[in-house]
């Protein structure tokens, strides 16, 4: 048995020095021989004709080296979608073109309409400023619901109703409606989950290169997955081979889902590259992150949860019409349907499940996975509706959720859940976090607390979330069924150097994640090495053979169980040379703790003596290559299905109706963990999130299709006193079905975190006598006060 | 026009056009990339670095308003080669993930402690009203500055 050095320890992290001294190397930081810069001249209109664009005055201002027009790459492709979704009548959705520049009608606020390359930046945008265009405004529509409706402003003329897609999961609709006729109690709500903007701190920022010697692109982007962005743009807009381009995802400044995207710019700076045979950089504004970076949530909601007499819940049905924006974005079509319907099972026995998703187009910026991506707006349905009913049948939140949650599974023993909403899950102690999760919080004295604190005036409330999600994305065959148009493997190749150290290169990308650090827990000890002798090589398509990059909580589930394929491959090579050397049977060999023994002796070798011979082999097995080099792709056979519990207790201010979030607990089971201060951090970072969609964030758009507040000064981000400390705790359960045992732990933290909060305000707001059902999300003093008169 | 700014100890004469803003001077011309651009309304904090001694958003700046000053920026932090307590305290505490954020925040840090040797947790959350970081909800920031503050 090799022993652990590392796994399951809080080691500090190898990657932070370049980024505490200033020696990061983001895309924006990097600057190319001759490069050249790009400025975009935009739609200040959600709709409109674009009837003519001159672009004469600016074409000769000082700098200038060329202007793009819709009309210059009308014969190039737009970006694709990703995801099939199928209407209920078996038709295909809706795809309509996304192209790299507009050349007839704009669709959002900020559709890109020319594109000036300029020697410096600032040249750049004064000619952007200089160049005209001549608008014919039109009427439009933001809102998904309205959309729909007859005689709606069209998106796109040939897309009837603006409806991409409906969809339907769960049982069928009649068998829900005949359960909920039967439910002795209805809790039901109607809201909007509201549309959220990413803004990774590091805006998004793209160098495309051609080298004409070699026929060479290369493009440096701000991205989670270097070699989909490859894919994607070689395949689908450019046309180009994709072995003559290379992708490069230097250090990146946070992605939350929004830099998964195939975005229009990256294919536009590589296209002008090879026209103007320069390098070209561009970097967008904040305001240009507010309106173009693929949004979050945006779901329109009537749901409704069934209980028996006892509180069992009998049925839930949920409608939803889900914004897509304007354009299909990368996953766009997945997120409120596979991503979400598919999560409506929640923890609980619910025996009858419909969910019924619209997907809809509207004059706004695309819609697509932001930190969660479905399955926050599933568990806040679920969260939210448990509370509420709780509070309408006078029953405790806790017992409620206790009497309904799936029994204990380690799918393993006992089999994985089959759900009414097409998922299997894997492994789950539900009652578990709960339990520990009431117990950190002290919850059996929170009602007198709470009694006691009114007494002086004081409105406290506590709001509890059980969640479950689905990451570790995903198995391939499984996705492709429902969709997908790719695979969703992960490779990782282990090489190791003659010397015995290892370089390891992964197809995950880290963008704040410690992929450097964690996978080279991982490798050191099932190796038995140090870590210092570990580096770990990601974000070039270069170096790195393929990879499907980082998102939906899959790094370490699905890219992690890849390098551990590798490494399986290494140690059974290096016992064949073991055995060989030794004169002993390969069988007969075990490998610990970094040395290859034959059992029940003392006679053994090292881990670098193996490497070694493997580069020098002289004395050598007849029938075995030289070098000690796997790589392996690694689909996985399920999702994996984090879960937890979190609680927040919320103190409203009577006067201003401020909330102030006095504690959050949390207790995660995010699987096996390798580093527990890292998946803290994750969880940190995502409750913050949740928080700040329950509490600060949205958009707000006009009439108009104007994004109202596209800045840090408008649109309200958590700050450091807007949070308390976090409280987290653990439990773990497990993967049953991939080697590491881990689940995941990117995404729980915002999936959890939104309705516990959202709860504990409508629980403090029944404590005061006020019976709201619900208040619109982010919930602001006003919206607060006004609910309390 | 031309401005003399000492920037980490070293003197530098430059000849910038009028309306360059003192971050794209680091960033552009002294090629000192750990002060990053992370808005365009002085509201993110990633651009903070200390100017004569005060911590300031250099994107809110002209290039020519810090003519004949003294320039700090994270790559001026460590001293010999041995990392500033703050930025020790950062990876000590996991203060940081994806890193965008952080030099603003470890500059910020910085002018807070010189003020405030001993902070309290409020005060630590309320001098870093003006920096977003959207990795960390951050928790481990505070602890980071609060291991600096031990430590100095």
């Amino acid at each position: 048995m090799t022993a652990t050095k590392y796994i399951g320890k809080s080691i500090k992290r190898v990657e932070d020095k370049r980024f505490i001294t200033g020696k990061a190397n983001y895309t924006d930081d990097i600057v190319l021989p001759g490069m050249t810069y790009g400025a975009f001249v935009r739609s200040p209109y959600a709709n409109a004709k674009v009837k003519k664009v001159d672009i004469s005055k600016a074409k000769v201002m000082p700098g200038v080296i060329a202007i793009y027009t819709g009309a210059d790459v009308a014969a190039v492709n737009g970006v694709p979608c990703g995801w099939q979704v199928n209407f209920k009548n078996g038709a295909t959705m809706k795809e309509p073109k996304h192209p790299l520049l507009v050349a007839d009608r704009t669709k959002h606020v900020g559709d890109p309409v020319a594109f000036v390359i300029a020697e410096s930046r600032a040249e750049a945008k004064d000619a952007a400023e200089a160049v005209t265009v001549d608008f014919e405004k039109l009427s439009c529509v933001t809102d998904p619901a309205e959309a729909v409706k007859p005689g709606a402003p069209l998106v796109h003329d040939d897309v009837p109703n603006n409806i991409c897609f409906d969809w339907e999961l769960g049982n069928p609709k009649s068998e829900v409606d005949a359960a909920m006729s039967k439910a002795s109690h209805v809790t039901t709500l109607e809201f909007t989950n509201q549309r959220l903007v990413p803004n990774a701190m590091e805006p998004r920022s793209y160098i495309g290169s051609y080298d004409p010697i070699n026929d060479k692109y290369t493009l440096y982007t701000s991205t989670q997955n270097p070699h989909l962005i490859r894919l994607l743009m070689c395949a689908f807009v450019l046309g180009l081979p994709e072995h003559k381009v290379r992708v490069v995802g230097p250090d990146v400044g946070g992605g939350f889902g929004s830099k998964i995207y195939h975005y229009t710019e990256e294919a536009l700076v590589t296209w002008c590259s090879n026209k103007i045979g320069r390098p070209i950089k561009w970097t967008a504004e904040r305001t240009e992150s507010f309106l173009l970076d693929a949004h979050g949530r945006d779901h329109r909601t009537k749901a409704e949860m069934g209980f028996d007499k006892d509180g069992k819940i009998v049925a839930l049905r949920v409608k939803t019409h889900a914004n897509l924006g304007a354009y299909l974005s990368t996953f766009a079509s997945c997120v409120p349907t596979y991503l979400h319907g598919t999560l409506l099972q929640g923890l609980y026995t619910t025996p009858k499940i419909n969910v019924d998703v619209t997907g809809v187009f509207t004059h706004t910026n695309a819609v697509d996975a932001y930190r969660g991506a479905g399955r926050p707006e599933a568990t806040y349905i679920l969260e939210r509706l448990l509370d509420l009913g709780a509070l309408e049948m006078g029953k405790d939140p806790a017992e409620l959720r206790q009497m309904n949650f799936i029994p204990p599974f380690d799918g393993v023993k006992q089999p994985g859940y089959q759900t009414q909403v097409a998922l299997q899950y894997d492994s789950g102690n539900y009652e578990g976090v709960l339990k520990k999760g009431l117990e950190a919080f002290n919850y059996k004295d929170f009602r007198k607390r709470q009694k006691e604190a009114a007494k002086s005036g004081k409105i406290l409330g506590v709001g509890i979330s059980t969640y479950i999600e689905a990451c570790g994305i995903a198995p391939s065959a499984v996705v492709g069924s429902l969709g997908a148009r790719a695979g969703l493997y992960e490779v990782g190749q282990v090489r190791v150097q003659p010397t015995g150290k290892v370089s390891v290169y992964t197809g995950s990308h880290s963008h704040g994640q410690g992929h450097e650090t964690t996978f080279s827990q991982l490798v050191a000890d099932r190796l038995g090495i140090a870590m210092e002798d570990v580096e770990i090589i990601h974000g070039d398509s270069e170096s790195v053979a393929f990879g499907m990059g980082t998102y939906g909580s899959r790094s370490l589930a699905v890219g992690g169980s890849a390098i551990v394929k590798s490494i399986d491959k290494i140690i059974e090579k290096g016992k064949k040379i073991a055995a060989h050397k030794l004169e002993a049977s390969a069988d007969d060999i075990d490998f610990a703790d970094g040395r290859f023994t034959i059992k029940g002796t003392s006679k053994s070798l090292g881990f670098g003596d193996i490497a070694l011979t493997a580069y020098v082999p002289h004395v050598y097995p007849k029938d075995l290559e030289p070098g000690l080099d796997f790589s392996s792709f690694y689909d996985p056979a399920n999702f994996t299905y984090p879960f937890g519990c979190h609680i927040a207790e919320v103190e409203i201010d009577t006067e201003t109706g401020k909330v102030t979030l006095r504690r959050f607990v949390a207790v995660d089971d995010v699987g096996t963990v390798i580093n527990p201060m890292i998946v803290e951090g994750q969880i940190h970072g995502g409750v913050a999130q949740g928080v700040g969609q329950a509490l600060f964030e949205g958009t707000i758009y006009d009439e108009e299709g104007n994004l109202t507040n596209p800045s840090f000064m408008d649109y309200c981000m958590p700050r450091a006193d807007d949070l308390p400390m976090f409280e987290t705790g653990s439990q773990v359960t497990p993967c049953p079905h991939n080697p590491i045992g881990a689940k995941g732990a990117g995404e729980a933290g915002c999936i959890g975190s939104t309705p516990a909060v959202v709860n504990a305000v409508i629980d403090a707001l029944w404590s005061a006598g006020k019976k709201v059902k619900d208040i619109h999300m982010p919930l602001t003093p006003e919206r607060v006060w006004s609910a309390l008169q | 026009m031309k401005i003399n700014v000492k920037v980490n100890g070293t003197a530098h004469s430059h000849d910038v056009e009028p309306r360059t803003l003192l971050v794209h001077y680091l960033r552009d011309t002294l090629r000192l990339t750990g002060t990053h651009v992370g808005c365009d309304t002085s509201g993110c904090g990633a651009c903070t670095i200390h100017l004569d001694g005060k911590a300031v958003k250099s994107c809110t700046l002209l290039a020519v308003q810090a003519d004949g000053c003294e320039v700090t920026t994270i790559e001026g932090l460590a001293t010999n080669g041995n990392l500033h307590p703050l930025q020790e305290g950062f990876h000590q505490e996991h203060g940081l993930q994806c890193g965008f954020c952080t030099p603003g925040m470890i500059m910020t840090a910085a002018d807070l402690l010189k003020h405030n040797p001993k902070p309290s947790e409020a005060e630590i959350r309320h001098a870093l009203e003006g920096n977003i970081c959207r990795c960390t909800g951050y928790h481990n920031i505070v602890k980071s500055i609060q291991y600096a503050s031990e430590k100095m």
